[in-house]
């Protein structure tokens, strides 16, 4: 039948031809692979995109048929005070949270990586939060931040602090909400530990034979080691920021007095409360937007400080 | 000689501070986890209280007797049996789905050449950073011409068309796997297909394990696609029905009856954890070859 052994006399002859069918075989095993995901975006990403894209220009609220209307939407938004104050919330809770959430994540991750007896016991302690996020956590926060008969204010009355009323409290209602993200790091962390532990032993033996000592390995092998999960993780921490909704929705509500109304909050309103499904478009354009452009940045950075084992020269 | 005894040296100071580093590891740790633990001990002591005891002040921290009844409440007031039926369908088929399409994907993405893969591959990106509000409006109206909306079809079906968080996910693992393992089936005569399925799939053990927590905790936990699609109150998931606890007057304005089912609602997904954690372990072992 069939044998697709080279003919040793004319392989000279015919490698080009031959590079150049097994170039198109790879390929359709290629899009084969890619299938899943090629199909996913024209239709549940890039099809809805374009709709959403159009709607942003019309007026259209659900219950009547589109009606065109240029920029109005986008004229309003950027005259809409409130737009203006949830961009803010968004932007201080970002820039607050990730750094600080990367880190904590890190932190906890190089603990855990630690060869001890009962490690696993704390892994699972730390990751615990992760595991219940959503509605049900949302709930325990409300429950954990009330003013009076919270746990966080009792303790804190334990030692002689008077805490404010979290959740009513026009300053301290970001804040908490930025506690509770904290708590819940331990996704990032498990990502940054399975980076950890994709680590060979035999570099960090060979650096402590060359007699380097604990933060020369850590800012020489682990970091660049692990550079690949952290700029997946920062990329990932950005776009999440920009997008809380449950916490923000479920545990403030987007509020005091607005003080907790993040973009996406604002976007909810806007389209399942007021029925503005046009306007609500165009705040997830400009939310689109934004998150484009400082992923964008983070990518245009990455070959600066990321390292990836099969690009090392040599290796390919 | 000399250097064997300086050898030794090395080892007795580096045991010396490993066990010194440890007990400053222990602290640091047991520290935090106290103030992990104490949200979920105070909710599980406030499921456990009568109606009477949850706003005192002091705080009753074990209450005697316990109120076991409180769960039992929490989960007979409502069809919590229905909603616990309705999760698990949607969770494990969205688990499958996940799984396969983003491997499939990401091993496509990492390893195999075609014309526009990068391309693909960016646009795949963006839309992992598109807010998931721009696709909702026109998804819903596709779902609803198609006549899913009611069903479980709009959570389970998007599954198996990829994920751009896990396909990135394992994309970036693939790509830190030597080519060599590869290179050497190969040569044995393996297919792509096989090459998938015996090598990268095995090799990734810990990051599939990553994905199914991750996919079941999301999909467990997600409320917003449920609420939109599952109109029909017998078809409500577990994290929906918890929201209406909430305002339900049987079971809202009481705070032990609601953190008694906030604590049953966890039992899932923390199983799933500690089962998981054995594959980690694994994966690792596994992994353990390379270098």
């Amino acid at each position: 039948m069939d044998t697709p052994h080279p003919q040793p006399r004319i392989a000279v002859q015919h490698r080009t031809r031959r590079i150049s069918r097994r170039r198109r075989i790879e390929a359709i095993n290629a899009y084969i692979f890619m299938a899943p995901a090629i199909l996913g975006l024209l239709f549940f990403t890039l099809g809805p995109m374009v709709a959403s894209f159009l709607l942003s220009f019309t007026d259209y609220n659900i219950l009547t048929d589109p009606g065109w209307n240029g920029l109005a939407n986008y004229e309003k938004l950027f005259s809409d005070k409130l737009f203006w104050q949830s961009l803010k919330v968004s932007a201080i809770y970002s820039i607050v949270s990730v750094p600080l959430g990367l880190t904590v994540a890190l932190g906890l991750a190089l603990l855990l990586n630690h060869k001890m007896r009962g490690i696993l016991f704390f892994r699972s302690v730390y990751y615990l939060p992760t595991v219940i996020s959503g509605v049900g956590v949302a709930m325990l926060w409300r429950w954990l931040f009330n003013g009076d008969y919270g746990i966080i204010n009792i303790l804190l009355r334990g030692v002689g602090i008077r805490g404010p009323n979290w959740l009513f409290d026009e300053t301290w209602a970001l804040v908490a909400l930025i506690i509770a993200s904290l708590w819940g790091v331990g996704g990032t962390m498990l990502i940054f530990l399975a980076g950890l532990q994709g680590i060979p032993q035999e570099l960090y033996e060979a650096a402590e034979i060359d007699g380097a000592g604990r933060w020369r390995k850590f800012a020489s092998i682990t970091l660049p080691m692990i550079s690949h999960v952290t700029f997946f993780n920062l990329v990932l921490g950005v776009i999440g920021a920009l997008q809380v909704f449950t916490d923000a929705y479920v545990i403030t509500g987007g509020g005091p007095n607005n003080a907790t109304l993040f973009l996406s909050v604002y976007l909810y309103r806007h389209a399942f409360q007021y029925l503005n499904f046009g306007y609500a478009a165009a705040v997830a354009w400009v939310l689109f937007l934004i998150v484009l452009a400082l992923t964008l940045l983070v990518f245009k950075s990455s070959p600066l400080w990321v390292y990836y084992e099969s690009e090392r020269p040599g290796r390919n | 000689m000399s250097v064997r005894s300086a050898s030794l040296r090395f080892w007795r100071t580096r045991r010396g501070q490993t066990r010194k580093a440890s007990l400053a590891v222990l602290v640091i740790l047991l520290a935090g986890s106290t103030l992990v633990l104490i949200p979920f001990f105070w909710m599980i002591s406030t499921s456990l209280k009568q109606a009477s005891q949850v706003y005192l002040s002091p705080p009753i921290w074990f209450p005697n007797p316990p109120q076991w009844g409180n769960y039992v409440q929490a989960v007979t007031r409502v069809p919590f049996h229905l909603y616990a039926w309705n999760t698990a369908i949607i969770v494990g088929l969205v688990t499958i789905g996940t799984l396969l399409s983003c491997s499939l994907s990401a091993y496509g993405f990492a390893r195999l050449s075609a014309p526009g893969k990068n391309f693909i591959f960016m646009l795949l990106l963006s839309t992992l950073m598109l807010p998931g509000a721009v696709t909702l409006v026109p998804t819903y109206l596709l779902f609803n011409a198609l006549g899913w909306v009611g069903s479980f079809l709009p959570l389970i079906v998007p599954a198996y068309f990829g994920s751009a968080f896990f396909i990135f996910l394992l994309r970036q693992f693939y790509l830190t796997i030597p080519r060599e393992l590869e290179e050497a089936a190969t040569i044995d005569g393996a297919n792509v297909y096989q090459i998938w399925w015996s090598i990268m799939m095995p090799l990734s053990y810990p990051v599939l394990a990553t994905v199914v927590v991750f996919t079941f905790v999301g999909t467990y936990n997600d409320f917003f696609t449920p609420l939109i699609y599952l109109t029909d109150e017998s078809k409500r998931t577990i994290a929906v029905a918890l929201s209406y606890f909430q305002g339900s007057p049987r079971i809202g304005p009481q705070m032990h009856l609601l953190m008694a089912a906030v604590t049953i609602s966890i039992v899932p997904p923390l199983i799933l954890f500690v089962l998981a954690q054995r594959y980690f372990v694994r994966g690792i072992v596994m992994t353990g070859i390379k270098g």
